[in-house]
């Protein structure tokens, strides 16, 4: 099969470019996505705070993906839903496989990749201890609760404020269980702060920075951890361990992008976002595949997310058309001091549709300072932050027009701010 | 009545099960755990060794040699994989090219093939990663390496399909002598049999005590590990161990059947026989160890830690005798027991037919099992075909390994089928790549339930009191 463009994953991401690309003039398209609907990650999501920046309203994870899937129909965009996609290459081959069509090899000559990410488990923490059952993931028991309508434990300690895991500490208590704690390893939630005071505070379950789980107990369902305090390098302080009883740990320590597609493609893989690198038009390393969403870094809001996969879906229509000029002058993005990372990575000047939205985050948490952007020549724009947190990703807007001026680099760093 | 009750589904007992099956018999084997292969066969390190450890002699350096000739064979019989990938015993000095020499003439002694000491240089360009200050090593082409729980549960699934039976979740609390048979007490009832095997591993000096056996006590002694991902999986082609030493093997770093990597054991002595729980200590030093002979590993990589307990008997080696009349114990059988497995089990049966079992051998004895490739391993006209008959296996469950839901059902539904999440993982890999099962679990679980038509709520992880879900929402 041909094709004009393929779109991996049929979350938010997928959904925005697939309507943007539409809507500059791209007909033939087709979505694959492996679940059994569109909506990805959004679908078990089903409380309040999508969609504040993109349609000003308050909906639910569904009923955020909805307005989109329901656009989707509305265009008349191709997909298919139980699709796996197995092999990606750097032609732009995909097999997939799925139960009604079975083995589908697809030529495309454009792709957006919008596979998301998955939760790290507790084998990537190396939490010693036993193995038994009553561990789960916060985005697996997530699903079991809220998709499935099963409860997964009576007993919880939740290992990490991530925003799946102060959700699911809400939920679970709605549910009727006891949620002893909330563990964090930093001095600092990674989680939103509305998330802190609405799944937390109000139910008044305690949050415990700078500690961990350091053992697991139970020999065949959980019965226990043991927690610690850590010290700056994040070791336990011995003498400081408690044993918690629990029957359930829930971890929520982290998403990481899913690329073992890309990586099979040869895409560049930047190691800090574990995610692809990007150009302004949210193309990665190899000409014609794009990216976008949380499998090119995690976002903490949707709404961000559609705005970058609106622009991938620009951008694959321009490559598509063939109006997406050859990267000739370009230059790159640096995160320094204070910034983690920073994304997209190198931009070329001309292919800009009206300005860049710059992503990134901290890797502190810092109180007054400036972010600055700066070329070789100067500083190019700053802005003010009474409080930044590696837990809220920071945006900048640029235009075109002062991007165009850029001399060779663009650097992203914090700066004190003199008193 | 049975003609002879097992006791253990290891892969000891397992393999004695099968080769019985050969025979017009009628046998049971009694496992305390819910699945086969949950002792010491399930964390292990997977190697069948050349055979140069254990001293000439002894029962280890038999059957070791034996058993590791018989594998290739068996792995291809049962479709399990196998894949002989050798094995090398570093030294980084004199004392350790002294240990290899010795290594190496015990090896020739115990009838080992294809065994050689490198230099430095062939040993770096057979295995680049290594760190730079070795100075040679012994080249064992014989090693192999599998996978333990697949090998015995296949070994199971075929003794079954040649009319072994087994109970599991049935543990042995007592035996005595009724007449000339032998009365077996458990949880689930008594059962009779006219010989019996003790192949209970961790346990088998107490199911020896119960049978009046001259004593020996088993020793546990656990051992640690880290398993990495795929794409750390060509770090080593070869399995690499250290120069034994005064502190034991030393650590093992390895590649696995499925690609990936996992370096340990350590030896700890532990109080509680089946306790497989891992400590910060012990991963530390298994990793300091390992940065022993590779440079580059990559610590991002580790999707999880296991532990193993090793049955070592008092006695040193492993116990195969006759504890009573009619009896026999294949105790005891610490590591390189899963290599010597094949050829414990022929020796034990003669053991059985010296004391009167009459063997004769079934005409129609299946040597091959059926219907056991996963949809990733299919040529692409295996996966057509297959996808034509079964639409299920168009459809992925477990993203990491591409386990289709096709094989989850083959997996519950084949001869001794999985009953638990733990089972299907052992038996078709969902769940054992990089996400460890945080995405497929969900859906693992509600394939059992389906399949075996329980409640979603009564799927367990693996033993009784695993329980997964706690009840329905509001
Ligand atoms: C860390 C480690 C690494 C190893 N590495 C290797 C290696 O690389 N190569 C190698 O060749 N060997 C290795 N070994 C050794 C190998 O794993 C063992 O020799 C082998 O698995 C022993 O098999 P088994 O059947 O005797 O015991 P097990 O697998 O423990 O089986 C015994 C079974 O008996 C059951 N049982 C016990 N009591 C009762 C009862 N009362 N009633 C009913 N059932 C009962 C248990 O539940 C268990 O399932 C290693 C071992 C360990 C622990």
């Amino acid at each position: 099969m041909e094709r004009d463009l393929v779109i991996i994953g049929g979350g938010p991401a997928g959904l925005a470019a697939a309507i943007e690309a539409k809507k500059n003039g791209i007909d033939d398209i087709l979505i694959l996505e492996r679940d059994k609907r569109l909506g990805g990650i959004l679908q078990q999501c089903i409380h309040n705070g999508f969609g504040l920046h993109v349609f000003k309203e308050q909906l639910t994870g569904p009923e955020y993906a909805q307005r989109f899937i329901d656009e989707v129909e509305a265009l008349g965009i191709d997909y298919k839903l139980e699709t796996m996609v197995l092999h990606l290459s750097k032609d732009k081959r995909i097999t997939a496989l799925n139960p009604k069509d079975g083995l589908i090899e697809i030529k495309a000559k454009a792709i957006i990749l919008a596979m998301g990410c998955r939760e790290r488990t507790r084998g990537a923490l190396n939490i010693p201890g036993s193995r038994p059952a009553g561990i789960f993931t916060a985005g697996s028991a997530q699903r079991f609760v809220n998709m499935e309508g099963y409860m997964v434990g009576k007993k919880v300690v939740i290992l990490g404020s991530g925003d799946i895991g102060l959700i699911m500490a809400r939920r679970m208590t709605l549910e009727g269980a006891e949620v002893k704690m909330v563990v964090e390893i930093m001095p600092y939630s990674t989680g939103l702060k509305r998330n802190i005071v609405q799944c937390l505070e109000d139910f008044d379950i305690p949050l415990l920075f700078n500690h961990t789980v350091t053992k697991i107990h139970g020999k065949h369902r959980v019965e226990g951890v043991t927690i610690a305090r850590v010290n700056e390098n994040k070791r336990p302080i011995e003498g400081t361990e408690k044993f918690v009883e629990c029957d359930t740990l829930l971890l929520s320590v982290g998403l990481i992008p899913e690329n073992e597609l890309s990586r099979e493609a040869d895409i560049d893989i930047n190691p800090i976002t574990n995610g692809a690198y990007v150009s302004e038009l949210m193309e990665t390393s190899v000409e014609g595949i794009f990216a976008c969403g949380n499998v090119v870094h995690v976002h903490d809001l949707v709404d961000y997310v559609t705005m970058e996969s609106y622009l991938a879906g620009y951008g694959a229509a321009k490559y598509i058309k063939g109006e997406r000029i050859k990267w000739e002058k370009i230059f790159k993005t640096i995160a320094m001091k204070g910034i983690r990372y920073v994304v997209p990575n190198f931009i070329c000047p001309q292919n800009i549709r009206e300005e860049v939205n710059f992503y990134m985050r901290v890797n502190d948490v810092y109180k007054n300072v400036y972010l600055v952007v700066r070329d070789k020549k100067g500083v190019i724009y700053k802005i003010k932050k009474n409080h930044v947190s590696p837990g809220e990703m920071e945006r900048i807007k640029l235009s075109k027009e002062i991007l165009q001026r850029v001399d060779e680099e663009l650097v992203f760093e914090l700066k004190e701010v003199e008193e | 009545m049975f003609d002879v009750i097992i006791v253990g589904a290891g892969i000891v007992g397992v393999s004695i099960a099968r080769e019985l099956s050969r025979y017009d018999l009628k046998c049971l084997v009694i496992e305390k755990s819910s699945d086969i292969a949950n002792g010491s066969t399930k964390a292990n390190s997977g190697i069948l060794h050349a055979g140069y450890d254990a001293k000439e002699g002894t029962l280890k350096a038999k059957f070791n040699v034996l058993g590791s000739q018989m594998y290739e064979e068996i792995c291809k019989e049962l479709d399990v994989p196998y894949k002989r990938n050798g094995s090398l015993v570093l030294a980084f000095d004199d004392e350790d090219t002294k240990q290899i020499e010795t290594l190496y003439e015990r090896g020739l002694k115990n009838g080992v093939k294809e065994l050689s000491i490198i230099d430095k240089n062939t040993l770096l360009s057979l295995e680049p990663n290594l760190q730079e200050n070795v100075v040679g090593a012994l080249y064992a082409k014989t090693a192999a390496i599998v996978s333990p729980f697949e090998l015995a549960i296949a070994l199971a699934e075929n003794a079954n399909e040649n009319g072994v039976e087994f109970m599991l979740n049935t543990k042995v609390d007592k035996i005595y002598k009724e007449k000339d048979h032998f009365v077996i007490e458990t949880n689930k009832g008594a059962f009779k049999s006219n010989y019996i095997v003790n192949a209970a591993g961790l346990f088998s000096d107490e199911i020896n005590d119960m049978l009046g056996g001259e004593k020996f006590r088993i020793i546990p002694r656990r051992g640690e590990y880290c398993l990495f991902d795929k794409s750390s999986g060509n770090l080593v082609t070869r399995t690499i161990f250290q120069p034994p030493s005064k502190k034991g093997k030393g650590i093992l770093v390895a590649p696995t059947v499925h690609g990936n990597l996992f370096v340990g054991p350590n030896a700890r002595e532990i109080d509680i026989r089946d306790d497989v729980s891992t400590s910060r200590e012990g991963i530390e030093e298994i990793i300091r160890g390992a940065n022993r002979s590779v440079k580059n590993l990559n610590l991002r990589d580790i999707i999880t830690s296991f532990a193993g307990v090793r049955a070592t008997p008092s006695t040193g080696d492993f116990v195969i005798n006759i504890p009573t009349k009619n009896a026999v114990n294949a105790a005891g059988i610490e590591s390189p027991g899963l290599t010597a497995a094949p050829a414990i089990a022929p020796y034990v049966v003669s053991l059985l037919e010296n004391q009167g079992l009459k063997l004769y051998k079934k005409a129609n004895f299946i040597n091959k099992r059926k219907n056991t490739k996963l949809f990733i391993n299919m040529t692409e006209d295996e996966k057509r075909n297959a996808l034509s008959v079964n639409s299920l296996y168009g459809r992925i469950i477990c993203r990491c390994e591409h386990i289709t839901e096709g094989d989850i059902v083959n997996a519950i539904k084949r001869p001794l089928g999985a009953r638990t999440v733990d089972g299907v993982k052992k038996r078709v890999r969902a769940g054992m790549g990089r996400c460890q099962g945080g995405f497929c679990m969900p859906r693992v679980v509600e394939i059992l339930s389906r399949e075996l038509n329980v409640p979603m709520t009564e799927i367990l992880k693996s033993e009784e009191g695993s329980y997964i879900l706690t009840g329905r929402t509001k």
